[in-house]
């Protein structure tokens, strides 16, 4: 018999705001340890929390960008838990009274189908510090920079039935929050990581006990911690044991999980009203204004891409989905003045190098002026396709160097012979030294001709050093030899 | 000079009568002098009060200068002072030294107020009676095996003992209102969100509220005026203009109506503070007032929702006392909650472990219900008392405590019967309504308190309804027996109360 | 209601409070007696009423996005009881 998944997510999305929740602390990435922990953030005594505006319209802009109601009243409670990281001892929340209230996220599936995913809310909140177990002496380091950040957490219902999907949302979860611009987006440096609340049962029966695995910050390791909690439970239900509701944590370097903590020792956090901050009243008109600054979102590009550059759906899709790949995209394709050849590119060379070395679309070491310098030199015919590949792995190789493709080029003398003139020479150089080989073409069958020009062509390229233009050539050579005959 | 009230020492200041340097010295002499006895200091800071005094006397011979320069003053030791040791009454800040100053502070320094130091308090500003201080309880000046009240103890006593004109102080169930009857002086709980809390260590947030305390009504108005500010550092501090609270001082109190609470004089008060109140309420029948009895019916659960409310709001508060960023530590933590319960076990008290303890029960998952919704929705059936009050008079009078002072030990073990003597004062916290307590009269030679409880933001209304009483009255004149004949000169006067100085 | 010494043996341990064996009755006692002030709360007809969890009718201020805040790191640490390379110390975070 076989097995139903039933997973929900919760995402915490850091806003790119230059300052704290609750503090005027910067929260640039990066920062020596503790030097952008002002006195609210270290929670000094008698100091207060003032709630950051664009933390506010930044979470506002989330919820009319997935069409859910903005609660027009919402207040912050206090979550009471005993860490390091956490300087407060609770951690500034909201519970009852979120500001985002129920939306919609659709999925696209690789089979070209569509899912609704369900937000159940998303509420605005704070970010913890970082413990560093590096050794002193058998101590831990605490750095509270990131303490104060402000966060969205969004947590969907269980709408999500395998590990596809949930990639699937959380690739468009990252590229909606990218392209209305309130998160970086930067996977590494955690500004999106996500909790997976995972159940397995049989179909038609009611929910299983479910597990959370927490903080899995690269949608790879998101993908690998749901197959493995998701195998692990289906083992131990087919062994007739049963699920613990627990706590789990998944380490990607190793692509094992263990339990953290198990629901029995689950803290009783003790959720109340915070009392150092009012209702956070929102203006129906306030709400309007921002929907009108709301940037243009995935699904539009999508629709936009389509209709102006022909694109396929699924072409549309992938450069659409993400603000970043988007604006790449856009941007060499303007510089290429080709969208078709510039989402070739990007969808070819480019990702699988970026794949492979798991690189950020933003930190792509050729940037999208540079592809779209290549392209160009592609379509002129300054170069073969052949070249453009050798061209695009210098420019990836040498990030730290701004050179253009031209500069490639003429560095590599890779620049291809287009000058008629200079074709003309190499081909009669060619076929003069060829007698043979040029009898043999002139007695063969018509159809057997096309063949016997490989050995031409092969000896012209080779004359010019590879950098002649393959199809000037072909075009010379067989004007001459049918002259020829 | 120490029996002249704060306003009549800006005068002198002014005239030339004195400097502000020999004003303070004369003050922080008497401290030396006379604390050892009452111990309403924590912290004196006489370097630091000099200079400043220097300072507001070049600044009093240019001329044109605030109302409070040059003045000597005291800070409760809640209060965030930048550089100087800020211990809340407690072992956990034995240690802290803030780099940072509270709004207040802020507020008074540039005023040109002269800081003597930072008084005495029960720890956190939890108590009733100043015995919970991890640095010993502060005696009453007035019977001195008597306590001065709590929290504000030590700011009461050090003026009723003429040792500081005036005090910062603040009052979550009644820590300025209790104290300053108990020690015979003038004290003013402002409005919820009318003083900054910003740098003021708080104890249970959303009932906090820093105010002054001074002799009369006159230097209390004058504190306030500099005292309140809007501080867009506290979200919970309200953005509307401090008014001149000494302009309306004199106003006539013809017409005016002053509710009387049945649920004030019930059991449990002493009939002669009673006697005392109602000689008050005549006093201001005479200066042309109407008495109107008015009920207000959920007073009774007053204390028990304080004691739910308060206790919660402290052990979240209390949290950030971890041992990690600041305050104690324990030696040798073995691991990471050995660092927590140990350092938290010896850096706090027994009152403020029991109140955290409390707090984490009524929010505990089964009890939140129970406990800490319903005692918010009490308050707001409190609160809906006073508002219905205040569509009948325009202020509440009654007492401030059911007794005057008592003696150190008498509440014996149990933690109630000490909470009992707020059971007048608290519900002005819950509602957020500014509540004062002015002297007027003495009971087993022991002074005792009229409470006067406004509508919001109406304290440059209490304020001239408490002075045109003190126009016609000597209560808050009257000052300890202990300290009337103490000439700066005499060294004596410490030991006369027995103990060296 | 009343607790007894499991009930602070798991209050102790939320609030992180040490309490040594000898304290434990004087302790449950204590409470127990501001337990039976606080239930007199259970008396009270609070049907429909909206809990008040602040006195002020009043609304959030927001602040704006500007950074307001310098590095004051050393003046933080240096009233920290443990400290190194920047770092607050405390005893190994196991997870």
């Amino acid at each position: 018999m076989s097995w139903e998944t039933v997973i929900g997510l919760e995402i915490h999305v850091q806003l790119a705001t230059k300052t704290k929740i609750f503090s005027g602390a910067s929260t640039a990435f990066g920062a020596a340890p503790n030097t952008q922990a002002c006195a609210i953030d270290l929670a000094m005594p008698g100091t207060l929390p003032v709630l950051n505006k664009k933390a506010v319209d930044m979470a506002i802009l989330f919820g009319l960008a997935i069409d859910a109601e903005i609660n027009l009243v919402s207040a912050f409670d206090r979550k009471n838990y005993f860490y390091p990281d956490l300087p407060k001892g609770y951690q500034t929340t909201q519970l009852d009274k979120p500001i985002v209230g129920p939306g919609t996220v659709e999925i696209t599936l690789a089979d070209g189908s569509h899912k609704n995913i369900r937000i159940h809310h998303a509420h605005l909140e704070e970010d913890a510090g970082k413990s560093l177990h590096e050794d002193f002496d058998g101590m831990s380091g605490i750095d509270l920079n990131r303490a104060g950040t402000p966060l969205i957490e969004i947590v969907t219902e269980p709408d999500i039935s395998n590990a596809e999907e949930a990639l699937a949302f959380a690739k468009k979860l990252h590229g909606l929050v990218t392209s209305i611009g309130i998160c970086d987006g930067k996977m590494s440096q955690g500004s999106l990581r996500f909790d997976v609340n995972v159940s397995v049962r049989r179909p038609d029966e009611p929910l299983g006990t479910r597990t959370e695995t927490k903080n899995l910050n690269s949608f790879r390791f998101m993908e690998k911690a749901i197959a493995k909690e998701v195998a692990r439970q289906i083992d131990v239900l087919e062994d007739g044991g049963t699920i613990r509701q627990e706590t789990r944590l998944y380490d990607g370097d190793t692509d094992s999980a263990r339990s953290m903590r198990s629901k029995e020792e689950a803290n009783d956090y003790r959720y109340f009203p915070c009392p150092d901050l009012l209702p956070v009243v929102i203006e129906q008109n306030h709400i309007e204004a921002l929907r009108a600054s709301l940037p243009e979102l995935p699904e539009a590009r999508k629709k936009r891409y389509m209709a102006d550059y022909s694109l396929s759906d699924y072409d549309a899709g992938i450069l659409s989905d993400d603000a970043s790949m988007a604006h790449y995209f856009e941007a060499s394709a303007e510089v290429a003045d080709d969208a078709k050849l510039a989402a070739n590119w990007i969808m070819g060379e480019l990702s699988a190098q970026l794949n492979s070395s798991e690189t950020d679309i933003n930190d792509s070491p050729v940037s999208a002026e540079q592809l779209g310098g290549l392209i160009v030199r592609i379509k002129d015919g300054s170069i073969s396709n052949k070249m453009a590949r050798t061209v695009f792995e210098a420019l990836w190789n040498n990030p730290a160097d701004k050179s253009s493709a031209d500069d490639i080029i003429e560095q590599l003398g890779l620049k291809q012979v287009s000058d008629s003139g200079a074709i003309e020479t190499l081909v009669d150089e060619v076929i003069a030294n060829s007698a043979q080989q040029v009898a043999n073409y002139a007695k063969a069958d018509a159809s057997k001709r096309p063949k016997m020009l490989g050995y031409f062509v092969g000896q012209i390229m080779k004359a010019s050093k590879g950098q002649a233009n393959p199809q000037q050539v072909n075009e010379v050579l067989l004007k001459k030899l049918d002259a020829l005959i | 000079m120490h029996n002249k009230t704060l306003t009549e020492l800006s005068k002198g200041l002014r005239s030339g009568e004195f400097s502000s340097v020999e004003l303070t010295h004369h003050f922080l002499n008497r401290i030396d002098q006379l604390d050892g006895v009452y111990n309403s200091f924590i912290t004196v800071t006489a370097e630091q009060a000099l200079a400043q005094a220097a300072a507001a006397d070049q600044q009093l011979a240019k001329g044109n200068t605030p109302v409070l320069c040059g003045v000597p003053m005291a800070h409760k030791d809640i209060f965030c002072t930048e550089g100087v040791r800020t211990s809340c009454g407690s072992r956990m800040l034995d240690t802290f030294v803030p780099p940072y100053n509270a709004t207040v502070v802020e507020n008074f320094a540039a005023a040109g107020a002269v800081v003597l130091g930072k008084t005495n308090m029960d720890e956190f500003a939890m108590g009733s009676s100043n015995e919970t201080s991890y640095y010993g309880p502060v005696k009453n000046p007035w019977q001195t095996q008597c306590v001065p009240g709590g929290s504000s103890g030590g700011s009461a006593a050090a003026i009723a003992a003429r040792l500081t004109p005036a005090a910062t102080a603040t009052d979550t169930g009644g820590s300025i209102r209790q104290p300053a009857a108990l020690c015979g002086i003038t004290g003013l709980k402002p409005t919820y969100g009318r003083v900054s809390r910003w740098g003021m260590i708080a104890f249970a947030s959303s009932l906090d509220q820093g105010g002054p305390m001074a002799r009369n009504a006159e230097d209390v108005a004058v504190l306030l005026n500099t005292m309140a500010s809007f501080d867009d550092k506290d979200s919970t501090c309200l953005e509307r203009p401090v008014p001149d609270y000494t302009a309306t001082l004199n106003a006539k109190l013809d017409g005016l109506t002053i509710g009387v609470p049945e649920q004030y004089f019930g059991d449990g008060l002493n009939p002669a503070v009673e006697q005392a109140v109602q000689d008050a309420l005549r006093e201001y029948e005479n200066l042309g007032a109407t008495i109107k009895d008015i009920s207000l019916p959920h007073s009774n659960l007053s204390v028990p929702a304080y004691y739910v409310i308060a206790p919660a709001e402290a052990s979240a508060n209390l949290s950030r006392f971890d041992g990690v960023r600041y305050g104690h530590r324990c030696d040798n933590p073995q691991d990471l909650e050995d660092l927590y319960k140990r350092s938290r076990a010896e850096g706090f008290g027994d009152e403020v472990k029991r109140r955290i303890l409390v707090g984490a029960y009524c929010l505990s998952a089964g009890y939140y219900d129970a406990y800490y919704k319903k005692a918010l929705q009490v308050r707001r059936l409190i609160q809906q008392d006073f508002v219905a009050a205040f569509k009948q008079v325009d202020i509440i009078m009654g007492p401030t405590c059911p007794n005057p002072a008592f003696e150190f030990g008498s509440k014996g073990s149990d933690p109630v019967a000490m909470y009992l003597e707020d059971i007048y004062t608290i519900a002005t916290n819950l509602a957020g309504l500014p509540g004062m307590s002015i002297p007027c009269g003495l009971v087993d030679d022991k002074p005792v308190g009229l409470q006067l409880i406004g509508n919001y933001f109406d304290e440059a209304r209490m304020l001239n309804i408490a002075h045109r009483f003190q126009q016609q009255t000597d209560w808050h004149q009257l000052a300890p027996p202990s300290i009337t004949n103490v000439s700066l000169q005499d060294e004596s006067i410490a030991h006369a109360n027995g103990e060296s100085a | 209601m009343t607790i007894e010494r499991a009930d602070i043996e798991k209050l102790a341990k939320l609030a992180q409070i040490g309490i040594t064996e000898e304290n434990i009755v004087a302790t449950t006692n204590s409470i127990n007696s501001v337990l039976t002030l606080v239930d007199q709360l259970q008396a009270a007809d609070t049907t429909a009423v909206e809990p008040m969890a602040n006195p002020l009718d009043a609304t959030q201020r927001l602040r704006a996005d500007t950074v307001s805040e310098a590095n004051c790191r050393e003046n933080f640490q240096n009233i920290a009881p443990a400290v190194a390379d920047g770092l607050y110390l405390v005893p190994r975070v196991i997870e």
